[in-house]
C-alpha cells in the first residue's frame, strides 16, 4: 500500500516534466486496463497533467462512458451511439470494447482528481472550490496541481485556501521535511477554523517530530482562541441584532409609558397594526405597481406610522384621557383594547399568517472580519438606530418635543403658559402609537405576521422600558441592546428558552435592586 | 368601639346563598331523575365547579388588590401551581392503568425515557403531602417574591409588570419537558382522586360541593384578616403606604403576609379546578388568564370580597354562553367589559350597591378613586 | 450656637441598630441632647438643600424653626426621620441612635413621631381608627391579626379625641373632616404614638385665627411632657408658643434665640425682606 503510495507520488512530480511536451500517453495507457491500481494510477496521472482533454476523459469514466480495447488499449469515450477517441475527442470505429471498470476506491480517486483539474477553471468560485476540496482530500497526488495553481493564482481568497490546501498535503506526506512540516503548520493555522483544528490535532498526535508536535499544540490553542472569539462575536452580533428588535417594540413604550407615564397594553397591538399595513401595502403594490416592490417598504413606513398613530390617537382621546392618573385602571382599559384590536384583526385577516415579502435589498449577506452578517438584520439594527435617532431629535429640538416635556413636567403650568394640553396629550401618544406601528414594518420581516405578533412583546417592551429607567430614551437604548446581548451570550450555555428566563429573573431581581432602572432621576420631587 | 363584624348583612347573604346553591345544584343533579325536566346535567355542576374555584381565585386577587393595592398580574401562576400540585397527586393515583402501564412512572416520563421518579415527584402519592403542597408551594413563591419586590418598595404599575414577568417566566418553563411536568401537554388523563373514580358522578358532585366549602372559607379568612387591625393597616398602607412607616409600621410584612395568603388561596382554587376540569397544563399560566381573573374583581367590585366572587361567576357565565352562541364575539365582548367596567364602573357591582345603600363608613372604606390631577412621569426625558 | 454644642465630642462612634430598641450599656452617651444634629448636608441632583445644618434639642424642650421657602426645613425633617440619608453629617438621637443609619419605622419605634405640612391622615378610616392605628404598641403583622390592638377600649381613643376637640367626629371617615379637623387629627394621632420627639410642620396652615390659638395652647400643652420641634410661617402663632426659635436659611442656621432676639437679628430681617 505504501508502496504504492509513494510510487504515485512520484508518477505525481514527474507528471508536469511529462505535461511540457509530450501528451501523457502514459496515462492514457494506464487507464485502459482492468487492474485497479493501474486505473487509479492512470486517473492520477491524467490529472497532473494538464491535459486539455482530461476532464472529459475522466467524466466519461465517472459516468462509466469510458471504453478500451484490449488489443492496443486505446481509450474511446461512448457519446449516445457513437464513439470519440479519448486521445484526440475525433470520431472512431472499433470493435471489441471493454468498458473501463470503477470500484469505490477509483470512484474516490476519480473525484479528487476531478477536484484537481477544477484548480485551473476561470471561474474563482469553482477554485476556491476545488481548492477546498484538496484540502479536505489531503491527497499527495494533488499536490504538484496545487502548487502549479498557486503560482497561477492571483485571487487572494482562493490563494489563502490553496496554501491551506498544499499545507495539508504537505502535513499529510510522511516524507516532508520538518522545517516545511512546520511552515506547514503555520499555513494550517493561519486558516483558522475547525477543520484546521482536526489537522493540527491530527498531527499533534501522531508526527513523529516531537518539535512538529509542540508546534502544532501551540497551533490549536492559538486557532481554539480565534475561533472562541469569533464565536463570541457573532453572539454578540446576534445580540445587536435581537436588541435592536428589542428596542424597536420598545421604543414607542418608552414615550408612551416612560414619558407620558401610559400603561398601554395595547402597545404591541399598534406593532401588529404596522405589520399589517405592510402587508395591505405589498399587496395593492403586487397588484397595481409591480416594478415598485422594493420600495414596498419605504412606502410601508409613513402609511403605518399613520394608521397605528390614528389608532393611538382614537385610544387616547376616547379611552385614556378619562383615566391619567389612575395608571392600574389604564393598564386594564388599554388590554381590553388590546383584545378587541386583536380580534378585530383575526376576524378581518383571518387568523392565520400572512405573507409579508421582502425585497431585494434585504436578502443576502456578506463578511466582516469572519463574521457572517445577513443584510435584513444590518438594515434592521441600522433601522432601530435611525427611529431612536429620530425621536430623540424630535423630543429634544423641535416645538412639539418641548411642549411635551413642558406638559409631562409640569401639566398647570403648562396649561398656564397657553399649550393646549389635551393636544399634546394625544399627539404624543399618537407619536408613540405611530413609532411602535413603524416597528411594525421592521418586525414584519422576521416574525410571523399573525394577530398574536403584538402580545409576544409587549412583555419584553415594558421589561426593557423598566430597565433602562422611565422616562429616559438613553436609559431603552442601553437596556434593549443590553438585554439582547445579554440573551444571546446566555444562549449557548443554557439554550434559548432557560436563557430567556433567566433574563426574566434577572430583571425581576434588578428591579427589587434598583425600582427605578438602571439611569434613574434623583431628587426629592422623585421620591415623594 | 368601631369594631366591625367579621360577617356582615351582605356576607350573610353571601354565604346563604353559596350555601343553597351547594344544596340545590347536587339535589338537582343526584336527587332528581335524568328523564326529568329539572335534572342537571352531570358536566353541568362541573362547570358550576370551575365557576367556584375562579370566585375563589378573584376573591384571593381582591384581597391584594382591593385592600392593598397590589395589582398582581401573576395571580394565574399561584392557581397553576396549585393546580400542577394537585394534577401531580392525580398522576401519581393513575399507578399502572396508564397506556406504558408502569406503576410508577406517568406515561409522558415513559415516553420520555425517565427511569425514575425525579425527586420533586416524590410523596405526592399522599394525598395529605399534596395538598401541603397545593398551600406551600404558592404560598413561598409569593413569600420570596413579595418580601423581595415590597421591601424594595416596588409598586403600582412596576410591581404588576414584574408580576406579570413571574407569571411568563413560570409559563416558559413549565412548556420545557426537561422540567419534568410533562411539557406543553401538562398532566392528564386522572383515574381517582382519594380512592374515588374521578369522572364519576358523586365524586363530581363532592368536587363541587368541597369547592363551595373551600370559597366559603376562603371569604371567612379573608373577612377576618381585613376586618381586624390588621385589614386597617392594610387600607392604610393601599392609601397612604409611606404615612404608615412613619408611624412605625412596616408595610413590607404586611403586604408580604396579605400576598402570600392570597397566593396560598389561589393555589387552592387551582388544585380545586384541575380534577373538575380533568387536565393542567402550562396555558394556565399565560398572562393574559392573570389580567382576566383582574377584570372578575373589577366587575364585581373590588374591595368588597363578596363581588370579586360574583364578578368570578358572571364573567365566566357570560363567557361559556357566548362562546357557545358566537366564539368571535367573545374576545370583542371581554375587551369591551374591560373598557366599560374601568370608564363607567370603575366600582363594579357590588360597590356601585354600597356607594347607593351602604353606610358612609362602609362606603369609605372601599378604594379610593385617585385625584384626577394627574401625576404623570417624573421629567420629560433623559 | 447652642450651648449643648459644648457637650459635643470631636467624633461620634456610637451608632443605633435598627432592630434593638434598647441602646447597649457599653455604649457611651456621646451628647445628653435628646437630638444631636451636626453637620448635616443634602444634595438632590446637584442643588444642596443642606449645607452643614448644626441643630440641638434638649429633652422636653420645645423648638420652633422658621425659615423662608428652600431653607431646608422639610429637608431637615427628612433626615431625622430617615425618609432621606444625609450625604454627610451626624444625626443623633437620645446620643445614642444614629438616624442616618435607620429607616422610617424604625425611627418611628425608637419614639420620633412626625406630622406632615399637607395633613395626612388615613381617609378610608374612621376619625377613631385612625387614632387606634397610630396608638403606641406592637406593630407587627401578627399582633395586629389576633393581638391587643383589637380589643383597644374605646374610653382610651375617646380620651384622646377629646382632648384634640374631635369627640364629636369619632365615627366619620376621616376624608369627611375639614382641613383644620384633619390637622388635629394628625396631632391627636402623634399624641397616640406617644413619642419622645414630636416633630410638627406647619400644623396652623389653612386654621383660622381661633383654631390657630386653640393649636398653640394645645402645643404648649404637649410641650410639657414631649420635645417638640414645630416648623411654621406663622409669626403670631411662634410667638404664641413662647419657646426658642431657630432660623435658617439656604440649608443652614442663620440665627438662633428667643423670638425677639431672632425677629430683630438684622441677618434674619433680610433674609426675609432683602431679597
Amino acid at each position: 500500500m505504501i508502496r504504492i503510495l509513494i510510487f504515485l507520488v512520484l508518477l505525481g512530480l514527474s507528471a508536469p516534466v511529462l505535461a511540457q511536451d509530450a501528451p501523457p500517453a502514459d496515462a492514457y495507457t494506464r487507464l485502459a486496463s482492468d487492474s485497479y491500481g493501474d486505473i487509479e494510477a492512470g486517473i492520477a496521472g491524467l490529472a497532473a497533467s494538464g491535459d486539455p482533454r482530461a476532464g472529459a476523459v475522466l467524466g466519461a469514466l465517472a459516468e462509466g462512458r469510458l471504453l478500451y480495447r484490449p488489443a492496443d488499449k486505446t481509450l474511446f469515450i461512448k457519446q449516445g451511439n457513437d464513439l470519440v477517441d479519448a486521445r484526440t475527442g475525433r470520431p472512431a470505429q472499433a470493435d471489441g470494447l471493454k468498458p473501463v471498470r470503477a470500484n469505490n476506491k477509483i470512484r474516490r480517486a476519480l473525484e479528487a482528481a476531478q477536484g484537481q483539474l477544477n484548480l485551473t477553471s476561470p471561474d474563482p468560485a469553482k477554485r476556491r472550490e476545488a481548492a477546498e476540496a484538496v484540502f479536505k482530500a489531503r491527497d499527495p497526488v494533488g499536490l504538484p496541481a496545487v502548487e502549479r495553481a498557486l503560482t497561477a493564482e492571483s485571487h487572494p481568497d482562493v490563494m489563502r485556501v490553496l496554501a491551506a490546501a498544499r499545507a495539508a498535503v504537505l502535513l499529510a506526506r510522511p516524507e516532508t521535511p520538518e522545517n516545511e512540516r512546520i511552515a506547514a503548520l503555520a499555513a494550517i493555522q493561519a486558516r483558522g477554523d475547525g477543520d484546521a483544528i482536526a489537522i493540527l490535532r491530527n498531527v499533534a498526535a501522531s508526527d513523529p517530530s516531537e518539535t512538529v508536535k509542540a508546534a502544532a499544540t501551540r497551533g490549536i490553542q492559538a486557532v481554539e482562541t480565534r475561533l472562541a472569539v469569533a464565536a463570541a462575536a457573532q453572539n454578540v452580533w446576534y445580540g445587536i441584532s435581537l436588541g435592536s428588535v428589542l428596542l424597536l417594540a420598545a421604543i414607542g413604550l418608552a414615550i408612551t409609558f416612560g414619558v407620558m407615564g401610559i400603561i398601554n397594553m395595547a402597545h404591541g397591538e399598534m406593532v401588529m397594526l404596522g405589520a399589517y399595513t405592510t402587508y395591505l401595502v405589498q399587496d395593492a403594490i403586487r397588484a397595481h405597481a409591480p416594478g415598485l416592490f422594493d420600495w414596498s417598504l419605504a412606502i410601508s413606513i409613513p402609511c403605518a406610522f399613520l394608521v397605528a398613530g390614528a389608532v393611538g390617537v382614537a385610544i387616547e382621546r376616547g379611552i385614556i384621557r378619562f383615566l391619567y392618573g389612575r395608571p392600574l385602571e389604564t393598564l386594564l382599559a388599554t388590554f381590553g383594547v388590546s383584545l378587541i384590536l386583536q380580534q378585530s384583526v383575526r376576524s378581518i385577516f383571518g387568523p392565520t399568517n400572512r405573507e409579508v415579502g421582502s425585497p431585494g435589498f434585504m436578502s443576502g449577506a456578506f463578511d466582516v472580519a469572519g463574521l457572517s452578517i445577513t443584510w435584513g438584520r444590518m438594515w434592521i439594527v441600522l433601522f432601530a438606530l435611525g427611529v431612536f435617532l429620530g425621536l430623540l431629535f424630535v423630543l429634544r429640538k423641535t416645538s412639539f418635543g418641548l411642549k411635551t416635556r413642558a406638559v409631562t413636567q409640569n401639566r398647570r403650568m403648562a396649561a398656564a403658559m397657553g399649550i393646549r394640553t389635551p393636544w399634546v396629550d394625544a399627539m404624543t401618544f399618537g407619536l408613540g402609537s405611530g413609532i411602535a406601528g413603524i416597528a411594525g414594518v421592521a418586525l414584519s420581516q422576521i416574525d410571523n405576521v399573525s394577530p398574536n405578533l403584538g402580545q409576544g412583546y409587549i412583555i419584553d417592551s415594558f421589561l426593557v422600558v423598566v430597565f433602562g429607567g422611565v422616562g429616559n430614551l438613553w436609559g431603552t437604548l442601553v437596556a434593549a441592546l443590553t438585554l439582547g446581548v445579554a440573551n444571546k451570550l446566555f444562549e449557548p450555555y443554557f439554550g434559548a428558552v432557560l436563557a430567556k428566563i433567566a433574563l426574566l429573573v434577572f430583571i425581576i431581581l434588578f428591579i427589587q435592586k434598583r425600582p427605578r432602572g438602571l439611569f434613574a432621576l434623583k431628587g426629592r420631587a422623585v421620591e415623594s | 368601639m368601631t369594631r366591625t363584624r367579621l360577617i356582615d348583612p351582605k356576607g350573610w347573604i353571601f354565604l346563604a346563598a353559596l350555601a343553597a346553591f351547594c344544596l340545590v345544584v347536587p339535589l338537582l343533579n343526584l336527587g332528581v331523575a335524568e328523564s326529568s325536566g329539572l335534572h342537571l346535567p352531570t358536566y353541568l355542576v362541573s362547570l358550576f365547579g370551575k365557576y367556584l374555584a375562579f370566585a375563589l381565585l378573584a376573591l384571593s386577587l381582591d384581597l391584594v388588590w382591593g385592600y392593598c393595592g397590589i395589582l398582581s398580574l401573576g395571580h394565574g401562576a399561584f392557581f397553576g401551581l396549585g393546580g400542577y400540585a394537585m394534577g401531580m397527586y392525580l398522576m401519581r393515583q393513575i399507578g399502572p392503568r396508564g397506556v406504558y402501564g408502569n406503576p410508577v412512572l406517568p406515561d409522558f416520563m415513559v415516553f420520555l425515557n425517565y427511569k425514575d421518579l425525579p425527586w420533586y415527584w416524590l410523596g405526592f402519592d399522599n394525598f395529605a403531602f399534596a395538598a401541603l403542597m397545593v398551600l406551600a408551594v404558592p404560598g413561598l413563591l409569593a413569600f420570596v417574591f413579595g418580601w423581595l419586590a415590597f421591601r424594595s418598595r416596588v409598586t403600582g404599575v412596576y410591581l404588576s409588570i414584574i408580576t406579570q414577568a413571574m407569571t411568563f417566566a413560570l409559563m416558559l418553563a413549565f412548556f420545557r419537558n426537561d422540567m419534568g411536568l410533562g411539557g406543553n401537554n401538562g398532566l392528564t388523563d386522572f383515574k381517582d382522586i382519594l380512592g374515588f373514580p374521578v369522572q364519576a358522578q358523586g365524586t363530581r358532585v363532592a368536587l363541587f360541593v368541597a369547592t363551595g366549602v373551600a370559597l366559603a372559607l376562603g371569604y371567612l379568612v379573608a373577612r377576618f384578616m381585613t376586618v381586624s387591625a390588621y385589614g386597617k393597616i392594610l387600607i392604610a398602607v393601599r392609601d397612604a403606604e409611606s404615612r404608615t412607616r412613619f408611624l412605625g409600621y412596616r408595610p413590607e410584612h404586611y403586604k408580604t403576609l396579605a400576598f402570600t395568603v392570597s397566593a396560598m388561596m389561589a393555589g387552592v382554587a387551582g388544585a380545586l379546578y384541575v380534577p373538575q376540569v380533568g387536565i393542567i397544563n402550562p396555558g394556565e399560566f399565560a398572562p393574559t388568564n392573570s389580567i382576566e381573573a383582574v377584570i372578575w374583581v373589577a366587575v364585581g367590585g373590588r374591595g368588597t370580597l363578596v363581588g370579586a366572587a360574583l364578578g368570578a361567576v358572571i364573567v365566566n357565565y357570560a363567557k361559556t354562553v357566548l362562546t357557545g352562541a358566537m366564539p368571535d364575539a367573545w374576545l370583542f365582548a371581554l375587551g369591551a367589559l374591560f373598557v366599560v367596567v374601568t370608564l363607567f364602573m370603575p366600582k363594579g357591582i357590588v360597590g356601585s350597591l354600597i356607594e347607593r345603600f351602604g353606610s358612609p363608613r362602609a362606603r369609605a372604606k372601599l378604594p379610593p378613586e385617585p385625584e384626577i390631577a394627574p401625576k404623570l412621569a417624573e421629567e420629560g426625558q433623559g | 450656637m447652642s450651648d449643648a454644642d459644648l457637650l459635643a465630642p470631636v467624633s461620634v462612634t456610637a451608632t443605633g441598630r435598627p432592630d434593638d430598641g434598647h441602646a447597649p450599656a457599653q455604649t457611651r452617651r456621646v451628647t445628653d441632647a435628646l437630638l444631636y444634629l451636626d453637620d448635616l448636608k443634602v444634595t438632590f441632583d446637584g442643588y444642596r438643600a443642606l449645607r452643614g445644618l448644626s441643630l440641638t434639642l434638649d429633652r422636653g424642650e420645645m423648638r420652633a424653626i422658621i425659615g423662608p421657602n428652600g431653607a431646608g426645613k422639610t429637608t431637615m425633617m427628612d433626615c431625622i426621620t430617615g425618609k432621606t440619608r444625609p450625604d454627610t453629617g451626624t444625626a443623633l438621637f437620645d446620643g445614642t441612635h444614629d438616624l442616618t443609619k435607620l429607616d422610617e419605622p424604625a425611627i418611628a419605634d425608637l419614639g420620633i413621631g412626625r406630622k406632615f405640612q399637607k395633613p395626612t391622615v388615613f381617609e378610608s378610616h374612621t376619625v377613631a381608627d385612625n387614632i387606634l392605628l397610630a396608638l403606641k404598641g406592637p406593630r407587627s403583622g401578627l399582633a395586629s391579626l389576633f393581638g391587643w390592638r383589637n380589643r383597644v377600649e374605646a374610653e382610651r381613643i375617646d380620651a384622646l379625641l377629646t382632648k384634640v376637640g374631635l369627640i364629636a367626629h369619632r365615627s366619620r371617615p376621616a376624608a369627611d373632616l375639614s382641613h383644620g379637623q384633619k390637622q388635629w387629627l394628625e396631632i391627636g394621632m402623634l399624641l397616640a404614638q406617644d413619642p419622645k420627639l414630636l416633630l410638627v410642620d406647619e400644623p396652623v396652615a389653612g386654621m383660622t385665627d381661633a383654631e390657630t390659638a386653640e393649636t398653640a395652647t394645645l402645643l404648649r400643652e404637649i410641650a410639657r411632657d414631649h420635645a417638640v420641634i414645630v416648623v411654621e410661617h406663622d409669626m403670631h402663632f411662634v410667638r404664641a408658643l413662647q419657646c426658642r426659635v431657630t432660623c435658617l436659611h439656604e440649608g443652614a442656621v442663620l440665627a438662633e434665640g428667643s423670638i425677639d432676639a431672632v425677629s430683630a437679628d438684622p441677618k434674619v430681617v433680610e433674609v426675609y425682606l432683602g431679597r
